[in-house]
């Protein structure tokens, strides 16, 4: 894919970099996506107080190790972009595989934990609360995922030195999967 | 910055315009954004046709009762249902939003801010594929075992969440699937437009010169980005309601029905001004040009369609005032959609001064134009009726309620798309449409639309509910046969004189005098390029801007209007 970008593209009369600016859209349309969700979620969880009850079957431990692992993950992807900025693509690369590992963790210790609650009985089907619970946090693991693929896509780029300022931008979206998750934790788990 | 200003200035074009390109690589899998606009129109005047023939089918039914409707059959009950839901869902999505906000959007935005391409080509093709595929899927739902989804473009639970009372169990997650494929291409598209505005601008192109078109289909994406993300939520809940048999709106089961026409109207009121924006900044562009007038106070506009994209938010309970809200949130709803009508209000108050003193030109786009106005105060006025809780008990869910959203929807999409099209045309293809067929059209289309919508009114205000299959089976309905009649054979009349505008396009695409570049003597970039305009736009380098796009009739020049790319030192000396 050779195309010749077109002069548009390379205009920033913000002074924000196009590709920077984009990225910032999409995570502003992504926040109202989860604000939906969680505010449906919230609503219920306040009308229905047995579902802390439910809530009390969710294994915090779990929780809490994916935490640091996507936390760390995304000092990762800092780590990624103190290096572009320096000109090192395979560096940013290497890093941006530490982030892609911390994901592909992240995702193992998820599978996991779900096959132990499928296995007791607590399914999607079950009631309310493991309705949002799978959706929420199968959601979540979808951007997960995605951010993975884009991550992989952008370091095979920059190993070779190209597209760097991508490397940032991936970063960003990495941090908003991050905080998402800051704000399904305690709301699926600690609370009970 | 300086790097790109200079390249541009230049003229070192980065794309290769002469480049001969292939069948495939021009129209089907193009990613110029003139051709990407041309197969949202397209794509949007073939699904206006189906939903046009869908309302065909399901007033014939209406007016005749029982009889077989010549190039249809005989109307049943489920199929009366699908016809009223997807003609409904057609209309808005994949007719308004695409016409209003994707074509124009698309073929407008780079050519007026002096761009040779949107920011993301690729994202924008892709946003098309996507739509296309949405529509595939939407008209696939027909075909499947059970029929196309009938519960009403609103898909309120449990009807639409549960196979056993739908009785569509494949139509309705076909529906579900090709709406929520829609709204993805819309942020994809919406993205693009938004950054592209704000990035891409020709040097000199300040907040304030950008044309009133473009901010509106802007401010149009960001409430549609802002407003759907719920809805979006909403219908994963939806769809695993549907197909794996979660709970979410089912009371039985802790879920809350109510839930959903929360989420729904959250996004479906912002919706009305995300289409409503982009038609009303058509035909702010449209009346400057054909008054020789500056668009009168430019920012007070700008900042009310900020203004109600903002208090958009806010009424969506208006649309639940007899689902069983709190009564106290009733009052409030009520207050805040009275509000949001001022606003509207003063924007059509502003255009009507830019209309005054003005040397005004009848043409048909200023046709489309002035009726688009006339026409939208009917349906805002009629909505006061609807917005104060008092008067919706007795008016929800009647004909009334039906008559006033085509009131405003009829404006926008038909109206608004026709004002578009007819001012845009030149420039899309190089040629003129024929005045004379021109005006014919738009006589006949408003003249029968109105006929249409005032007896819906007299029906609703009578208490007919709306989505009946057949008034016969009530006796205090039944006297009022004529009306359905009436409003039936003037929908005929409708579709009949579309076949002129149809005709028109295609000989005047072929055989229409040659527009030049400047047909209508108008100030903004679009019009500094040849008609069509080529690959990359403006072949020998991008335009600068040095003014407003409204420079109308101003004293001291020789021509009447001041194009934005004419630099400031032609001017005669003061």
């Amino acid at each position: 894919m050779s195309t010749t970008r077109p002069i548009a593209t390379t205009r920033s009369a913000t002074g924000i970099p196009t590709g920077k600016l984009a990225v910032w859209w999409v995570i502003g349309s992504e926040i109202v996506i989860f604000g939906g969700l969680l505010a449906s979620y919230i609503m219920h969880r306040i009308g229905h107080p047995e579902w802390a009850e439910y809530a009390s079957h969710t294994n915090t431990w779990f929780g809490g190790i994916n935490t640091f692992v996507l936390l760390t993950s995304s000092l990762f992807a800092v780590l990624a972009h103190y290096a572009a900025e320096h000109g090192d693509g395979k560096k940013a690369a290497r890093w941006l595989l530490a982030t892609c590992a911390g994901g592909a963790v992240f995702i193992g210790i998820k599978a996991v934990e779900w096959t132990g609650e499928i296995q007791h009985g607590y399914t999607i089907t079950a009631n309310g609360f493991w309705h949002f619970y799978y959706t929420a946090a199968g959601i979540h693991a979808l951007h997960v995922i995605a951010g993975c693929i884009i991550m992989l896509i952008i370091a095979n780029d920059a190993r070779k030195g190209k597209e760097l300022h991508r490397v940032e931008l991936i970063g960003i979206y990495w941090h908003f999967v991050d905080i998402v998750w800051i704000f399904l934790f305690p709301l699926l788990y600690i609370a009970k | 910055m300086a790097e790109a200003g200079t390249v541009e200035t230049h003229g070192a074009h980065a794309h290769d315009a002469h480049h001969e390109q292939s069948f495939w690589s021009k129209y089907i899998f193009s990613t110029d954004h003139k051709m990407i606009a041309m197969q949202y129109m397209f794509t949007g005047i073939v699904m206006a046709l189906i939903g046009g023939y869908m309302s065909y089918a399901f007033r014939m039914q209406l007016a005749f009762p029982g009889e077989s409707v010549p190039g249809y059959g005989v109307v049943s009950q489920g199929e009366y249902n699908a016809l009223v839901t997807n003609h409904g869902t057609i209309m808005i999505f994949w007719v308004a939003m695409p016409v209003l906000i994707a074509a124009f959007g698309n073929f407008l935005i780079p050519l007026m801010i002096g761009a040779d391409d949107m920011v993301f080509p690729r994202i924008n093709r892709l946003s098309y594929q996507i739509f296309f595929l949405s529509a595939v899927v939407l008209i696939a739902s027909f075909f499947v075992p059970g029929g196309g989804f009938g519960g009403a473009w609103t898909a309120y639970p449990p009807l639409s969440s549960s196979a056993e009372y739908s009785l569509t169990p494949l139509g309705s997650t076909l529906w579900l699937v090709a709406v929520a494929l829609e709204f993805v291409a819309f942020l994809l598209g919406g993205i693009n437009f938004i950054t592209t505005l704000m990035n891409a601008r020709a040097p000199g192109m300040k907040m304030h010169d950008i044309p009133m078109v473009l901010w509106m289909i802007v401010i149009a994406s960001i409430l549609f980005m802002a407003s759907v993300g719920p809805l979006i939520a909403g219908a994963v809940m939806l769809f695993m309601d549907q197909v794996i048999g979660t709970g979410y709106f089912d009371p039985g089961r802790g879920g809350d029905p109510i839930l959903w026409q929360h989420l729904f109207w959250f996004f479906g009121h912002p919706e009305v001004y995300v289409v409503l924006l982009p038609a009303m900044g058509i035909v702010a562009d449209i009346i400057c040009t054909f008054s020789r007038k500056k668009l009168f106070n430019y920012k007070l506009i700008l900042y009310t369609a900020f203004a109600t994209g903002i208090i958009s938010f806010f009424v969506w309970a208006h649309h639940q005032f007899v689902a069983g809200i709190d009564p106290r949130m009733a009052n409030v709803f009520t207050i805040t959609t009275l509000i949001i009508s001022i606003p509207i209000a003063e924007m059509i108050f502003l255009y009507i001064a830019t209309l005054y003193g003005g040397s005004i030109r009848l043409t048909t786009p200023m046709l489309w134009a002035l009726a688009f106005i006339a026409e939208f105060i009917i349906g805002g006025i009629t909505g006061i009726f609807l917005g104060a809780s008092g008067s919706d008990i007795y008016f929800h869910d009647t004909y009334f309620v039906l008559a006033h959203f085509h009131y405003t929807f009829f404006p926008i999409a038909i109206i608004g798309f026709f004002a578009g099209v007819t001012y845009w045309f030149p420039k899309m293809f190089g040629r003129m449409l024929d005045e004379t067929l021109g005006k014919i059209h738009f006589w006949g289309t408003i003249i029968s639309f109105n006929a249409i919508f005032i007896p819906l009114f007299v029906l609703g205000a009578a208490g007919q509910h709306r989505r009946i299959y057949n008034y016969q089976n009530f006796p205090d309905l039944a006297g009022l046969q004529d009306l359905r009649v009436f409003a039936t054979t003037a929908l005929l009349v409708m579709l009949a004189f579309q076949a002129i505008f149809l005709f028109n396009f295609v000989v005047s695409l072929v055989k229409g005098k040659p527009a030049g570049k400047n047909p209508w003597k108008a100030s903004t970039l679009e019009w500094t390029t040849e008609s069509p305009p080529p690959h990359g736009n403006w072949p020998e380098g991008l335009p600068n801007c040095y003014r407003g796009p409204y420079e109308y009739s101003v004293p001291g020049r020789e021509d009447d209007y001041w194009p934005q790319n004419v630099p400031p030192d032609t001017a005669p000396a003061e």
